[in-house]
């Protein structure tokens, strides 16, 4: 079958479930259905580990009588799964609440155009192919450097797949997407022998063709890893945090979740009410780039048809809007910001330094390469995890450091951010460079 | 009736499939080369209810089912699986999993058993229909209305209940065919409170396997509600917790999630086999302080973590992990088990058919020791009391792990003196095992919430503890 007609498919597909909805009803109604397929190849020791081929389909329907609401969803696309989904929607709907703020997103908010934003790429490779280039990765990691003694694998997978949406709005729409990765992790055995680390590497696009070569990944995922040798543990201390761009994302990540409708409906964000407020420094700008071609998470509308738009979050330091689907902008008041299922490519503006620059620039401090646990506060915005990286003494990096905690609140963090450099990793949905915080509290021996 | 009687009524007659046509599939799958191949049936049936602003916000219902197709040569694994249970759809699945030992046409030669039925750990009812769905509505406006008397400071009540009722089938290529029916309920409640211009949040629940008609009984909902708005009020007094290496007590139950993270990830058999954790090679050596004996035990009565049988058809067991400190064995699924010529210890579970079986715990847990908790906190001059605790996590190479106190206390002087703010608390598994002073009389096991993630997959388990001293560990607060 040709793209169009699996796309056809879909769509006829998603109206069924409209018109049995109707059937049975339902006053209005939505339906989601995905397919994709994939593969994906695990090599360990130059040797096959996994192969594994991936084939999903799977169907959400909601049902409104009125304001109530009812989900369900299913794995089986049958006529006979298709209606009894429905029925099972249906009947969730007779016990919830009457709910004010419950139904599809307005109708002028559907988005009325579909921009091709050149994000469905699918890879012809083989599983020869795929291993071969695996092996080509893990081999090229094991092989940089003697100390470079065990290997949890390297991996190519390749994933695409189409996603439909309508609603009774009238609204029908299906996205193709396609999603590739190659990653690579090798472990180094300490020079004493006592103890192991390991580190990794990764690229990943929506291309496969644009993937970093297997040679690449692999060096960089044993560079990685030896530079985890010798870590130490610091003592406490109070100093400036230079988080890289991977986990700078993560931590403008705790800001866009406590500007999310649901933690100010909720009252469940150390940000309340905070529209118009100033939470960072004056140079920092946050905006949405919704249709960045073969962006990560680039899309012409919501998870709810609703027309996705540029849109500025932050500007001059100041917060511009929630960000809201519909029922959350329904609870506070307000209209969706497009937003049901997430942001779309979130864009920070630099101030303009490289990494190096950026490491001068603190001077002397932590430099941030790995966070473990989840020690978030969403209420509070206090803020302690588990930490590795590097100690850094005049802008130069002198051993790298674990077992240590860094800890603080929030929106001081927020607002003492330093600098935003330029070094933005492509792989990731936010854009960001790496993000220097003036002060934080290690907790270490 | 037998379990395998209602798996092939549920997963294979309605598709047309009996053990002939499965044969045909093994045809496909299996290679002089093969070692090992199964086909994992599953269905599952899921529902959820969701209580917030005093109304009943949603409810959702799921159905999945679908069979996945393994193929494992020596260390390589073939794998494939398909949403539609259909002959057609298993050929193409062997094919492709095949592929990995390029099969030739040997297929299975022994007959069809039927395994003996082990003890059933857990009812086979389906727990969606224990209740109606109005009863079920009912309890979550119960934990509503019960929570906003509880506390004028009370401002958001959520609550949770939802249920899934799983039947699973496996026939691997000796021709054993094993199944279970497993049940699974789970119910919580979040409060937000308002106080003084301060705000905090907490929750509370419970679960296990059985229906849904637990929440019903013994006040349960009530002792949900009461243990989340108690903590939420202790948060909101809380001063920044210390910061630098304590001495830490940790309270029994929930808190065990120390040992899942310290220990147990470190103690799957897969990452041994690869030499990549931190125990590997270390079985037979002292791992632990002496007195500490830790187990993982599938057999439990209803608990969360607790399986019949596990993903790949064995029978579960209490398997000793480290006795009196010494590191005494790994848990094994069968194709580490193989590869490292020890048996399976029934740890081999898979989220769904649509993922890979890996060694993964059940409940594990440290067994009581001798001193009162009383006699622990009493002991310590300056240090922490953490007695509840979000997440956690480990790299399990480097033996670095870290786990979340939600509720914690000082202690000053043997006394447990001021709440602090919530905290990670980071260590070294092998080193911080090494590093217990005083075990409690008191072990519990967690009331049945608990989820653990590897790889990608998720699975329901237990976790459990007596009282602990631990004589340093790096708590990650900000007060110097």
């Amino acid at each position: 079958m040709t793209i169009q007609a699996k796309k056809e498919a879909l769509l006829t597909l998603s109206q069924k479930v409209l018109d049995e909805a109707k059937k049975q009803g339902a006053t209005s109604a939505a339906a989601g259905i995905s397919t994709g397929d994939g593969l994906s190849v695990d090599v360990r020791m130059a040797e096959i580990d996994k192969l594994e081929y991936h084939r999903d389909q799977g169907l959400g329907v909601t049902v409104y009588f009125g304001q109530r609401q009812g989900t369900a969803s299913t794995g089986d696309l049958s006529d006979a799964a298709i209606s009894d989904t429905v029925r099972a929607a249906c009947n969730i709907a007779k016990y919830t609440s009457e709910d004010e703020c419950r139904g599809l997103a307005d109708a002028e908010l559907m988005a009325t155009e579909f921009p091709d934003l050149d994000l469905y790429h699918p890879w012809d490779i083989t599983a020869e192919q795929a291993i071969e280039k695996a092996i080509a990765c893990e081999n090229a990691a094991r092989e940089f450097d003697p100390r470079i003694t065990n290997s949890d694998g390297a991996s190519v997978s390749t994933y695409s797949g189409l996603s439909a949406y309508a609603n009774s709005h009238g609204f029908a729409a299906v996205r193709a997407s396609s999603s590739h990765s190659l990653s690579c992790s090798v472990i180094a055995n300490e020079a004493d022998g006592d103890g192991m680390q390991r580190d990794y590497w990764y690229d990943s696009s929506r291309i496969g063709s644009q993937l970093d070569s297997p040679e690449i990944v692999g060096q960089k995922a044993a560079e990685e890893t030896l530079s985890r040798l010798d870590a130490r543990k610091l003592t406490s201390r109070q100093c400036p945090v230079l988080y890289i761009p991977r986990l700078a994302s993560g931590l403008l990540g705790h800001f866009t979740s406590a500007i999310g409708g649901s933690a100010q409906y909720r009252k469940a964000s150390y940000l309340l009410d905070s529209v118009g407020s100033k939470v960072f420094p004056d140079f920092v700008n946050l905006y949405e780039r919704p249709f960045i071609p073969q962006g990560m998470r680039s899309a012409s509308y919501d998870s709810e048809g609703v027309a996705t738009r540029e849109q500025d979050i932050v500007r001059d330091g100041i917060v511009q809007t929630y960000i809201m689907g519909s029922y959350s902008a329904r609870k506070l008041g307000l209209q969706s910001t497009g937003n049901s299922g997430g942001l779309h490519n979130l864009t920070v503006d630099s101030t303009g330094q490289g990494f190096a620059e950026m490491l001068r620039l603190m001077d002397t401090g932590l430099l941030l390469t790995g966070l473990i646990g989840s020690g978030i506060n969403g209420i509070t915005g206090d803020y302690s995890r588990g930490a590795t990286g590097f100690w850094v003494e005049k802008g130069v990096i002198q051993y790298p450091v674990e077992e240590i905690t860094i800890a603080g609140n929030l929106k001081d963090m927020l607002g003492g951010i330093v600098a935003i450099g330029n070094d933005t990793d492509r792989r990731i949905g936010t854009r960001t460079g790496s993000i220097l915080v003036e002060q934080m509290m290690i907790s270490g021996e | 009736m037998n379990l395998i009687d209602v798996a092939e009524a549920t997963l294979l007659t309605p598709y047309d499939l009996d053990t002939a046509r499965l044969d045909k599939v093994f045809d496909e799958l299996v290679g002089p080369q093969t070692d090992m191949a199964d086909l994992y049936f599953q269905s599952k049936r899921a529902e959820g209810w969701s209580l917030e602003d005093s109304m009943i916000k949603s409810g959702s219902y799921s159905i999945s089912q679908g069979v996945g197709v393994r193929s494992v040569s020596g260390e390589k694994t073939g794998f494939a699986y398909s949403d539609e249970i259909s002959l057609d759809a298993l050929l193409v699945s062997a094919r492709s999993a095949s592929a990995i030992s390029r099969a030739g046409q040997n297929g299975r030669v022994s007959a069809w058993q039927r395994q003996p039925s082990v003890p059933l750990l857990y009812t086979h009812e389906n727990p969606l229909d224990t209740l109606t769905e109005a009863e079920k509505i009912e309890l979550l406006r119960l934990a509503d209305t019960t929570a906003r008397a509880a506390s004028p400071y009370v401002e958001q009540v959520i609550a949770n209940i939802g249920a899934t009722h799983e039947v699973i089938l496996v026939a691997d290529q000796e021709g054993h065919l094993s199944a279970d029916v497993r049940p699974m309920v789970r119910m919580n409640v979040s409060v937000i409170i308002e106080k003084d211009g301060k705000r905090e949040s907490a929750g509370s629940g419970g679960g296990g396997r059985f229906g849904m008609d637990f929440f019903a009984q013994a006040d349960r909902v009530k002792g949900y509600v009461d243990e989340a708005v108690r903590q939420a009020l202790v948060k909101i007094e809380a001063v920044d917790a210390p910061m630098g290496e304590q001495v830490v007590v940790l309270g029994n139950g929930w808190p065990g999630v120390l040992l899942h993270e310290a220990v147990g990830h470190g103690l799957e058999g897969d990452f041994n086999r690869k030499g990549t954790s931190a125990f590997s090679g270390r079985i037979g050596e002292q791992v632990a302080a002496k007195g500490v004996t830790v187990v993982d035990n599938g057999t439990m009565q209803d608990r969360r973590g607790s399986l019949t049988i596990d993903d790949e058809g064995v029978p579960t067991q209490c398997t000793t992990l480290i006795e009196d400190g010494v590191l005494k064995g790994y848990m094994q699924d069968k194709m580490n088990a193989r590869l490292m010529g020890v048996q399976s210890t029934g740890n081999g579970r898979r989220e769904s058919y649509d993922s890979l079986p890996m060694p993964r715990m059940t409940n594990t847990y440290m067994l009581a020791g001798e001193r009162e908790p009383e006699e622990i906190l009493a002991s310590v001059k300056n240090g922490l009391y953490a007695v509840n605790f979000g997440g956690g996590q480990v790299d399990i190479t480097s033996g670095k792990f870290v786990f979340s106190a939600s509720e914690a206390y000082l202690i000053e002087d043997g006394k447990v003196t001021s709440p602090v703010k919530g905290a990670t608390l980071i260590g070294n598994g092998p080193e911080v095992m090494t590093r217990i002073s005083m075990i409690g009389n008191d072990l519990e096991l967690d009331k049945g919430v608990g989820v653990c993630g590897k790889a990608g997959q998720s699975v329901p388990v237990g976790v459990g503890q007596p009282t602990l001293k631990i004589d340093g560990l790096t708590v990650g607060g900000t007060a110097g």
